[in-house]
């Protein structure tokens, strides 16, 4: 049994058949990767699974519970939580803020009015917040107004609101995409030291081959809407399918 | 204090003081001087300062926090004023249960208005705002005449059953209260050459606006007013972080739509009669300017916005052509003639283009309001006084 179980999912923009077919599982502690070419399916995947999109046809459990058809906060409710391609954050709060808004929610729900309880005298929720940023080393940063810092510290922010909530399943939609080398090699140095720590399901959608052969413990690769083959990273490597599906032709 | 820390608490004992003494503050002119008519402590304009600073304060819980712009607000405040004024002609002349009837009737009416508005964001909601507004006032002056007594606008009559209190004898209109004590009642106090006047319905509103502020002061600074200017800065990932933005935009919306019908039935409890001209646009646009000239998003700056702008409303358009043919009489005849003449537009009843220029310069070089305006004062003094410091160590330095 895998904490994520997909089933014959389609999913069809007008003519084009965006997701043919997606049969995955995702098994629970481990980091998985899907790779595959523009336009393979990836993020459509994904964003059935965070409630943007609804597929067609076909099932997504989660921990045996379905999450299609459900609104995105109450998909990050049950313990799914995303990083978007290009780092979403509050960018306008402190880095402080940005981290206390996702631990309110983990504690309260998707709304709750506590106009008269004052920021600063929730402890356990500050406590909570400073830990993760130490944690991620982001410390001496947490006053910091949050648009105002690099990409990569915005990614390292992201993964913390993330983190925070205590997420069973972390979905990461090209978390290196636009970096620099150094940014790309901390972003990953950073998932390992997470994965490292605590026992958490990653999903990472990724373009970067470096990334994913240094990350993952699966590995689906799509083509077309169809996920082509899964195997343990060494296998991948040389599979042919695999070199069909990027160069196009048998290899 | 009061679960302040303390800058806040600070703010709020500063707003305290002025709301308090502002019969003192606002009277700087002794009553015979050429000055005096700019006194602005008279119990009128003073209740409008702060029923209007509790209009600003509502909205900008809305505007300043969830960066939603409501058109439309003046129709809460025209609900809470007819909602008072019922009261006051079924029930009873005492201003408790109106202002309670106006802020539930407001909040009941900012509930539906909000629920449907609030499908829509950005340039839709204001706009949707403003057509419920505009809605809501054509309706009052017409079809809905029976509640709201359309042109006339709504009055005490001596007819009116008023069943908690005891049956009128007199021939004259009762006089609202609070439990006895008329809001019109004041007290003059005359010193020098000046005179004060304390009047028991500008205290009130002094009060109720105080409560309203520190209300406010708590709001922002809760995990609530957190959530809420999340929803300003990143509704995606408020979403994708577990919380749903629309009921905590429609929170924030009742809320500063109950602040809205506090105001309306406070202007109703000073002054007992309510036309529909309180909801048009144009009243919903006023306190948009507030609060934008104030500063949108600060706790003080809607208060500083409604002030000015009733202050000008209220003095600036008094000035007329012969008082400031007075103020230059020392010129010779010919120069005098052409400063009036060029000063004329912008006194009397062409006020607003004074504050339209006041307003434009405001957020041409001050975007965040008068509140900006007074940090950067505060930050240039704290400048001057550091490079003060560097002057005296660089002096030193070549000594060692």
């Amino acid at each position: 049994m895998g904490i994520l179980e997909i089933k014959n999912v389609n999913k069809r923009f007008g003519g084009l058949q965006a997701l043919g077919n997606v049969n995955l599982t995702v098994m629970e502690n481990t980091v998985h990767a899907i790779i595959g070419p523009n336009g393979a399916g990836k993020s459509t995947l994904l964003n059935c699974l965070v409630g943007k999109l609804l597929p067609d046809t076909g099932t997504a459990m989660f921990d045996g519970r379905s999450v299609l058809g459900k609104k995105p906060h109450q998909i990050n409710q049950m313990g799914i939580s995303r990083v978007f391609q290009t780092p979403e954050i509050f960018a306008d709060l402190s880095v402080l803020e940005n981290v206390m808004i996702p631990c309110f929610a983990h504690r309260d729900g998707s709304f709750k009015i506590n106009a008269m309880s004052s920021l600063m005298r929730e402890r356990d929720m500050l406590d909570k917040a400073e830990h993760i940023l130490e944690d991620l080393n982001m410390a001496d940063k947490r006053d910091m107004h949050a648009g105002s810092m690099s990409r990569g510290d915005k990614r390292r922010l992201e993964l913390a609101m993330c983190l925070v909530q205590e997420p069973r399943l972390l979905l990461l939609d090209e978390p290196t995409a636009g970096m620099a080398r150094a940014d790309t090699n901390n972003t990953i140095d950073l998932l390992k030291e997470i994965k490292a720590k605590r026992d958490i399901t990653m999903v990472i959608i990724e373009h970067d081959m470096h990334v994913v052969f240094s990350l993952a413990e699966r590995i689906t690769v799509m083509a077309q809407g169809t996920p082509l083959v899964e195997d343990t990273p060494d296998k991948i490597k040389g599979h042919p399918k695999v070199k069909e599906a990027y160069l196009g032709e048998a290899a | 204090m009061l679960g302040l820390n303390r800058k806040d608490a600070i703010l709020l004992l500063i707003v305290a003081v002025l709301a308090l003494f502002a019969p003192f503050i606002l009277n700087p002119f002794p009553v015979d001087s050429a000055l005096a008519q700019f006194n602005a402590g008279y119990p009128d304009l003073m209740q409008r300062f702060v029923i209007f600073g509790i209009f600003a304060i509502g909205f900008n819980i809305l505007f300043g926090l969830t960066g939603y712009l409501s058109f439309g607000h003046a129709a809460f405040l025209g609900v809470g004023s007819y909602s008072a004024v019922w009261m006051f002609k079924l029930l009873s002349m005492n201003v408790l249960p109106a202002l309670v009837f106006s802020v539930v009737i407001a909040g009941l009416f900012a509930l539906v208005i909000g629920y449907v508005s609030l499908r829509r964001s950005g340039i839709y909601f204001s706009i949707l705002t403003l057509a419920f507004a505009q809605m809501s006032f054509n309706l009052a002056y017409s079809v809905l005449t029976p509640i709201t007594n359309g042109e006339t606008g709504l009055q005490l009559a001596l007819t009116d059953p008023r069943i908690l209190d005891s049956a009128q004898v007199g021939g004259s209109l009762p006089v609202t209260s609070l439990f006895g004590a008329e809001m019109r009642s004041a007290m003059t106090l005359d010193l020098a050459g000046w005179s004060f006047t304390f009047s028991v319905g500008y205290y009130l509103c002094a009060i109720i606006m105080l409560i309203a502020f520190y209300l406010s002061v708590r709001l922002f600074r809760s995990p609530f007013g957190l959530m809420l200017r999340a929803i300003k800065s990143n509704q995606q990932r408020l979403n994708y972080t577990g919380l749903e933005s629309r009921p905590y935009t429609l929170a924030a919306f009742v809320i500063s739509g109950m602040y809205a019908g506090l105001a309306g039935g406070l202007l109703a409890s000073m002054d007992p009669l309510a036309g529909a001209d309180r909801m048009q646009w144009t009243a919903s646009g006023e306190v948009v300017l507030m609060t934008i000239l104030g500063g949108a998003g600060t706790l003080i700056g809607p208060v500083l916005g409604a002030g000015f702008i009733k202050y000008f409303e209220n003095i600036f358009s008094k000035i007329n052509e012969s008082i400031l043919h007075q103020w230059f009489a020392f010129l010779p005849d010919g120069v005098q003639d052409f400063i009036v003449m060029i000063l004329y537009p912008f006194i009397g009843k062409g006020w607003s283009l004074t504050l339209g220029i006041m307003f434009m310069l405001v957020v041409i070089f001050l975007p965040g309001g008068l509140v900006e305006g007074g940090q950067r004062i505060a930050r240039l003094f704290r400048r001057t006084k550091t490079t003060d410091g560097d002057v005296v160590s660089t002096k030193t330095k070549p000594a060692e």
